[in-house]
């Protein structure tokens, strides 16, 4: 009789624990002092979903009662849900057109349009596995000729004049590009448009514009650089791992990657002109020579309307931005996923922005 | 319900016997009606909606597709054939392997051994596309590179393995082996099923008439399940057809048409196209890809169509022999 007993009470202690180990989760994410409350959807980008989860568990973990859902489901799915008006907020790899910022949102107050905000850089990377090769220079002219297949060797004396001190093997490259369309390879071929159109001769595009060896997502570059011999690719820089970084010509010098050389190459460069004042739309400046900057990035933009017909709404969308541009929101996906934090000089212009929204 | 004495024929057609039909006839023949017209309306809402959603691609300027400047035609025609390649690559490999199996398991192999082989080969069936993708890059497209290498330097005269050889290995001959493997445990265990029924006489009379072994096989056997093995391959190739996962994270793909299967670029199929493209695509270029979904629809029946014609046929010839 003594043994049920003492399972019934052993369950009994083991529920409560449990329940009110709940408790004390709840408690800390119902924190009554945030000022937050309701319910915003968002959906896009793919590039930043890893970023998205770390703003999006830290706002909630203030605001008990605030809920953000983010879908990465791809910008083109992203920019067109948010244009037919499910979603409070998109995340997209590209910019709205001016057009589109202005014309027909169903989110939006009618005639008010949308503003586009940069809010996550990510640096991306060429990346080499050759044998015995361990650093290596590139500039734009000889990335384009080496991705569109002209240059077929790795001791091409082109590749040598840039890399005299590398013992660069007599091999065939095998150049990796992304095989689904994506935001990264629209920058990339976007830089290679920009910095060496002579030799790249396409236009930027989500889809590569070239034929050659392809694979799936970064991973998928990422696995088949590994894996493949004498090969190179592109990836976001937070994927690139152990596997050999070639840094890229600016100017005289050779800029190898860093945060700080990526925030500064969106900095320095010009908004796309025909635009509204707080429509921060970035014509990136790929063919800079400024010291230090780093022209290889992608720019991933937040978009939301300019006047929301529910001013609650307004609000949490104006609460949730703001903090995204923080310095501790950008160093925070700096850290989980690789971006670039904005400059200081730069997310003034963000905040002020963002201010405007009603 | 009474059932008759054993022995005692049915009643007899003579006069008319009212039909008793109680609830559970009544709800059982709704329920077959219903799923039966659930299955066709299924298919006609998937077709509805795939020509509604292809109209604006079929119509569309040229230019206005990925990776090529012409009509939609254009964009989809290295696609179809992608996919037909890379499924025909696969059953090449896959029917002669499988009906080894099958005839392994259903004549050669003790009682023992026989089966536990089926239920491996059945266990094949339940791992998931992604888990083959995953093994395609990881395992099989890296071994394959030296293997390619070699053929490009000393087959390469042969059209089919036409260098540069891939420096990955995951080329259309790599995604083959992949379905290959993904389709063989449909085709093997459709056709053990059909070995097994082989009319025992027939055997027998095959012994009879002096035959080895292995001519009994060919005389009785292979005859018999003729139309089984076809259907099982036919089976297999729509599951060829429409693998996604496995080809989208393997293949290397181009909008080209090559049959040189060893090469960095390789002809993408429709499934794959999709799943890589439709995440960053909005617009006119959404309604390409569910054409394309269209096409492949297509591709099926026909494929589906064509099997059963061959399959009626050899049997009207079983018939009349």
């Amino acid at each position: 009789m003594d043994t049920p007993r003492r399972l019934i009470s052993a369950l009994a202690i083991t529920a409560v624990l449990a329940t009110s180990g709940c408790a004390v989760n709840e408690l800390n994410r119902g924190d009554s002092s945030g000022t937050l409350a309701g319910t915003l959807d968002g959906a896009g980008s793919s590039a930043q979903a890893s970023a998205q989860a770390v703003w999006i568990a830290e706002i909630q973990n203030a605001n008990g009662r605030l809920t953000v859902n983010y879908e990465p489901s791809g910008s083109g799915a992203g920019r067109e849900a948010f244009l037919a008006g499910g979603l409070d907020f998109a995340g997209s790899d590209s910019a709205l057109t001016a057009a589109e910022a202005e014309n027909g949102l169903g989110a939006c107050v009618p005639g008010t349009g949308a503003i586009n905000l940069p809010l996550y850089i990510s640096p991306l990377v060429i990346i080499v596995n050759i044998e015995g090769v361990d650093a290596l220079n590139l500039d734009a002219a000889t990335a384009a000729l080496i991705f569109r297949g002209e240059i077929r060797q790795w001791d091409d004396p082109r590749i040598q004049e840039l890399n005299p001190n590398a013992a660069l093997p007599s091999a065939t490259i095998t150049a990796v590009h992304r095989s689904d369309a994506s935001g990264t390879t629209k920058n990339f071929t976007d830089y290679l448009a920009q910095a060496a159109p002579d030799e790249w001769q396409a236009d930027a595009a989500d889809a590569f514009p070239y034929g050659g060896e392809s694979a799936q997502g970064n991973s998928g570059v990422v696995n088949a650089v590994t894996n493949g011999r004498n090969t190179i690719g592109y990836v976001d820089a937070s994927r690139a791992g152990d596997l050999t970084i070639a840094a890229l010509k600016v100017g005289d010098e050779f800029v190898a990657y860093t945060r700080e050389a990526a925030a500064r190459v969106v900095e320095a460069s010009p908004l796309e002109e025909g635009r509204a004042d707080d429509d921060l739309a970035i014509a990136i400046d790929r063919t800079t020579t400024e010291p230090g900057a780093y022209p290889l990035v992608l720019v991933s933009y937040l978009i939301a309307c300019r006047e929301y017909p529910n001013p609650a709404d307004a609000e949490l969308v104006r609460g949730y931005l703001s903090w995204v541009a923080s310095p501790e929101a950008q160093e925070l996906a700096a850290e989980f996923a690789g971006s670039a934090p904005l400059s200081e000089g730069f997310t003034d212009r963000v905040l002020d922005a963002i201010e405007g929204i009603r | 319900m009474t059932t008759p004495a054993p022995g005692q024929a049915p009643a007899a057609p003579t006069g008319q016997i009212d039909a008793v039909e109680r609830r559970g006839d009544r709800v059982f023949s709704r329920i077959a009606v219903g799923a039966g017209t659930a299955i066709l309306v299924a298919l006609a809402a998937v077709a509805v909606f795939l020509i509604a959603q292809s109209l604006p691609a079929l119509w569309a300027p040229e230019g206005s597709f990925r990776g090529t400047d012409g009509t939609f035609w254009d964009y989809v025609a290295p696609l179809a054939f992608g996919t037909v390649w890379a499924a025909a690559l696969a059953l090449l490999m896959a029917v002669p392997l499988a009906v080894g199996i099958a005839l392994f398991i259903s004549h050669y192999a003790p009682r023992r051994l026989a089966q536990p082989l089926g239920y491996i080969i059945d266990l094949l069936a339940a791992v998931p596309s992604v888990v083959y993708g995953l093994w395609g890059i990881t395992v099989l497209a890296p071994a394959t590179v030296p293997l390619y290498e070699w053929l490009a330097e000393n087959a390469g005269w042969f059209p089919l393995f036409a260098g540069p050889a891939s420096g990955t290995g995951r080329t259309v001959l790599t995604v083959a082996i992949v379905l290959a493997v993904m389709v063989l445990p449909i085709i093997t265990a459709l056709c053990r099923e059909v070995f097994v029924q082989t009319p025992t006489l027939h055997q027998e009379a095959a012994y009879a008439l002096g035959a080895t072994w292995w001519e009994m096989v060919r005389m009785t056997v292979f005859p018999y399940a003729r139309s089984g093995i076809i259907s099982a391959s036919m089976l297999g190739l729509g599951r060829a057809l429409g693998e996604t996962m496995a080809v989208a994270m393997v293949l290397s793909p181009s909008a080209i048409i090559s049959f040189a299967v060893i090469q960095s670029e390789n002809p993408s199929t429709i499934a794959a196209n999709i799943a890589l493209n439709f995440p960053e695509s909005a617009g006119i270029q959404v309604n390409a890809l569910i054409a394309t979904g269209l096409v492949l629809f297509v591709i099926t029946l026909v494929v589906n169509s064509v099997a059963r014609w061959i399959v009626s046929r050899h049997e009207r010839s079983l018939e009349s022999r």
